[in-house]
């Protein structure tokens, strides 16, 4: 086994110095009848024979940069620079712990830090976290964040949240008693969600560019929910917007999360993702997760530490803000490597192409006969109505290898509107043949 | 000195050095600036074409103002990073004994595995037909998990342990709710023991914690246990092997117990490398159990995530259990999303809770653990768990001679000491942990688990070889020696060779600082 470097020989030597007569001995506590009872599953195998029986599974699916691609809904095809991924396989990073013991740690930390200033940059917010999960679980822990902030127990959510979002944030509000409000279905933006803020809400959660790909101006919502005495829970689950679109920060938000992993990560068929979480300082002892600080070592210099950790599970169990433990660090080194690369004149270039390929599609596919575009103001993603259902339509451009974007009725199975609405997003990877094969092939579809 | 022909010394002189450089930086050890005092904003490291448009359709909402973000250009970017990484200790540099956290080998054939376009390059929201691979692996993985568990359901979605652990609880929770005894079951119960997280879970799905107090052999108190059963608890969160690095030998006596009183059994599943391969956790009356992929299954930890928390789950629970599944039929795979899709295909889930996260969990894991498994084999994991086990009481047995083990006995995976070896010496816990670092180790899990007195755990894992252990133990030995002889000051000076000395946590979090600004540059902390 080309993993275990012990030989029989180091075996027998070792059993002796323990003075156990075999490795039986070792597990004398384990109930008799319950070892070794025998498995179905395979022997060891050579790296060939691994190769091939993952490479036979991966060559069975079609890979966003194989054709036209227009699937976004929370995850997005972007161009990652050759850089990140080898920084993020040196071992150093790769195979290194929490930095529990900092003065062996110092850059896991350093970068941690870094990723806390863009990711509090980018939001226009005080204070980040080191990451979360993912957008989703970042959003589930907003609400929770609210609730002791404001110390209510009612969360507003938008029609414009992702409703996945909305699903992991509703089970875990009414797990500790919270009563979770939905605004009504609403592809083209919520009409009135201030009406539904009062003085029980502890905040309300608005997704922006919303999952239709709506961008709206945060700034009404944030006036009422802060006269109310409620939080606003900013969204972003395509963080490459803010290199366009004003920071939510900026709009009055007290609490921004986010999906990271248009930044440095890969699409990965849903994770691992990096959740953004970002708030005033003021709120800063009520955040999950972890955060690094600076402070200095004993000879003064200057080095970066896990702090305010009486918040976090291992000092205060079950009084901690949040259960998590484990955060996302290595696709948080991923975003800053990419962010770096990128820099602000970077992020605002990419940003602009990623709205010129949407407004290319959009231009193109409204002019499909039968085909209605709802969004009117968006950043790189956009709702179509189709004059038919629209899973089956992504199946029959499916077979014509064209990976046509999101289906209402995926996404809100329960939702008769929602049936023939399909979520389109375009990035700088979307090429003008990639729009034109696309409207082609809807034209002959529908 | 010795010169050759052209009058260049070819050996050095032996002088007195002092510590400092001019520099700050040390040979290899080079200072490094954070990223925002480069003078580098307005540049950056990727090319892109000139965007054409004219106008947009923002609504009005564009970005006004800078956003305060430098760039470096790509060489500048790579020096920077990788002068960063070599700030860290890492598992392929040396041993990385750290008690409950398993920081074995990482194959890299995982890692390529992980990056094939095929898995790397595929949207969640894909067509189900145009990613039959990628659930295909899954459908595989899950199967291997349930196997290794001896249970017969698996959600693969938790993105960490301590979300499979939520996800676990939350299942019970779920379960009790269909019982009607929600209101009524309102207590659970943890050991001492336990990691954080148990009591943290618990807690953020609304349950009151209990504590379960360990008897004199570092093992759950099955009588004390029994006393704190009630028609009020809603189930137990018990780590197997637990916290101290020993197997709970009542392990079924404390599963039954919890069921004739009505709860249900939830196993943390840390330990899991201890016994992967030759014990199920099914067959000891374990209902929920959550497997950190990244310790047993070895994907890397990244410097602290991303993890992967799939839980498996008993018959009772799978009902329960968050979306999505996959179901295969006549070799064809189906994601199931929701409820009524689970009842018609039979599948689990037909009573689940909601999600745990946006899509289908951490796949870039999932390829890493079925690589990591399939290149192990059955026998190949049996026999990780028994080197892991051998290494552990190898490590107890050598190092039993200076320091004191917590408990009597055999260890299972790690090995447990207190600090009564330290007893009058000034020396603490904290001071070996930090001369360790000095010897060129990570140091072994300091302080915990909270029931032993200046705890240290140290779990060597199967990826350690005999030479390497031996060094390992001859240089705690070493040390142990030294601190009995007198010399604190050593100790109380350490780490003196790492990039920084001891750093000032107090400071840190007095006056917490956590983002760089750029009208106030950064000093050392006061």
């Amino acid at each position: 086994m080309r993993y275990l470097p012990l030989s029989d020989e180091d075996r027998r030597q070792m059993l002796s110095v323990v003075g156990a007569k075999d490795i039986a001995a070792l597990f004398q506590d384990v109930p008799a009848d319950a070892l070794d009872p025998g498995f179905d599953l395979p022997t060891h195998k050579s790296e060939l024979e691994v190769e091939r029986i993952l490479g036979r599974m991966a060559a069975k699916n079609r890979t966003a940069s194989a054709g036209p691609f227009f699937v976004g809904c929370g995850a997005y095809k972007h161009h990652v620079p050759a850089t990140v991924d080898h920084i993020i396989q040196r071992s150093e990073f790769l195979t290194s712990y929490t930095p529990y013991q900092p003065e062996i740690a110092q850059g896991t930390l350093q970068y941690l830090f870094e990723f806390q200033t863009q990711v509090a940059a980018l939001t226009g917010m005080e204070v980040a976290n080191a990451s979360m999960y993912d957008g989703s679980t970042a959003c589930a822990e907003a609400a929770l964040m609210a609730r002791r902030v404001t110390r209510r127990s009612r969360v507003v959510l938008s029609g414009g949240l992702h409703p996945h979002y909305a699903s992991v944030t509703r089970m875990s509000s009414e797990l500790v008693g919270d009563e979770v409000v939905f605004a009504p279905f609403a592809p083209t933006g919520d009409a009135d969600i201030e009406a539904l803020i009062d003085e029980t809400t502890s905040c309300v959660i608005v997704q922006n560019p919303d999952v239709f790909g709506n961008v709206r101006d945060l700034r009404p919502i944030a006036r009422a929910a802060h006269e109310k005495g409620a939080l606003l829970v900013a969204v972003v689950t395509e963080t490459m917007s803010l290199g366009a679109v004003e920071s939510p920060g900026a709009m009055g938000a007290d609490i921004v999360v986010g999906e990271g992993q248009s930044i440095g990560n890969s699409l990965n068929f849903g994770g691992p993702y990096v959740g953004l979480f970002a708030t005033r300082e003021k709120f800063v002892r009520q955040m999950p997760g972890r955060l690094c600080g600076v402070t200095a070592d004993t000879d003064g210099k200057r080095g970066f530490v896990l702090t305010l950790s009486t918040r976090e599970q291992h000092i205060r169990r079950d009084k901690a803000t949040s259960n998590i433990c484990t955060n996302s660090g290595l696709c948080a080194l991923a975003f800053t490597v990419h962010m770096t690369l990128l820099g602000e004149a970077g992020l605002r270039r990419v940003a602009a192409l990623n709205h010129e390929a949407a407004c290319k599609a959009a231009d193109a596919l409204s002019a499909v006969k039968g085909v209605d575009v709802l969004t009117s103001a968006y950043f790189n993603e956009f709702t179509l109505r189709l004059p038919s259902n629209a899973e089956a339509v992504v199946d029959r451009l499916a077979a014509a290898d064209i990976i046509a974007g999101a289906p209402g009725g995926r996404l809100w199975p329960d939702e008769p509107q929602a049936e023939n609405l399909l979520i389109v997003a375009a990035t700088e990877c979307t090429s003008d043949e990639d729009i034109a094969s696309f409207a082609a092939a809807l034209a002959g579809t529908i | 000195m010795t010169m050759n022909n052209q009058g260049r010394p070819t050996r050095g002189d032996a002088t007195d050095a002092t510590a400092e450089t001019t520099t700050g930086n040390r040979a290899l050890q080079i200072e490094e600036s954070l990223i925002f005092e480069k003078d580098a904003y307005g540049e950056t490291g990727v090319d892109f074409p000139a965007p054409t448009l004219t106008t947009n359709r923002l609504g009005g909402v564009e970005r006004r103002g800078e956003i305060g973000l430098p760039g470096l250009s790509e060489p500048e970017t790579m020096r920077h990073f990788v002068r960063l990484s070599q700030k860290n200790y890492a598992i392929d540099m040396g041993p990385f004994p750290l008690g409950s956290c398993t920081m074995k080998h990482n194959p890299r054939l995982n890692e390529k595995m992980a990056r094939l376009p095929g898995f790397a390059d595929i949207h969640p929201m894909q067509p189900e037909g145009s990613v039959q691979g990628a659930l295909e692996l899954i459908h595989v993985l899950s199967f291997w998990l349930k196997e290794l568990t001896g249970m017969p359901a698996v959600a693969m979605s938790p993105k960490a342990g301590a979300h499979g652990e939520l996800c676990g609880m939350m299942t019970i929770k779920a379960a009790i709710e269909a019982r009607g005894e929600s209101a009524t079951r309102t207590r659970v119960l943890a050991p001492e023991s336990a990691h954080g997280t148990n009591p943290a879970t618990a807690a953020q799905c609304g349950f009151k914690v209990d504590n379960i107090p360990s008897d004199k052999t570092g093992r759950v108190d099955l009588a004390a246990l029994k006393e704190r059963l009630g028609p009020d608890v809603a189930g137990i969160m018990v780590t197997n092997p637990n916290t101290c690095g020993l197997f709970e030998r009542e392990i079924r006596a404390i599963a039954d117990a919890v069921h004739a009183a009505g709860g249900y059994f939830y196993c943390d599943g840390a330990n899991f490398n201890a016994i992967g391969g030759k014990v199920r956790p099914g067959d000891l009356g374990v209902d929920a159990m959550h497997i950190n992929l990244h310790k047993t299954f070895s994907t890397p930890h990244g410097g602290g995530g991303p993890g992967s928390g799939p839980t498996v789950l008993s018959a009772a629970l799978a009902p329960f259990a968050p979306v999505p599944f996959i179901v295969e039929k006549d070799g064809r795979y189906r994601l199931i999303e929701r409820r009524d899709a689970a009842r018609t295909a039979g599948a689990e889930g037909e009573l689940s809770f909601g999600r745990m996260t946006a899509f289908h969990g951490q796949m870039g894991m999932f390829v890493r653990a079925l690589s990591y498994m399939l290149s192990h084999g059955k026998d190949g994991v049996a026999m990780a768990a028994e080197d892991a086990v051998l290494n552990a009481n190898y490590v107890l047995a050598r190092l039993k001679t200076e320091m004191t083990p917590a408990f009597e006995g055999y260890c299972m995976h790690e090995a447990l000491f207190d600090d009564r070896f330290l007893a009058d010496t000034g020396v603490e816990t904290i001071d070996f942990a930090k001369a360790m670092i000095d010897e060129g180790y990570h140091p072994m899990t300091m302080y915990f688990p909270l029931v032993v007195h200046g705890a240290m755990l140290i779990e060597p894992t199967e990826s350690e070889s005999k030479a390497e252990l031996d060094q390992f133990c001859d240089a705690l030995l070493s040390l142990a020696r030294r601190a009995k002889s007198g010399d604190v000051a050593a100790f109380k000076a350490a780490p003196r060779f790492a990039p920084r000395r001891r750093l000032d946590e107090t400071a840190a979090a007095r006056k917490p600082v956590l983002r760089w600004t750029p009208d106030a540059p950064l000093q050392a902390a006061e």
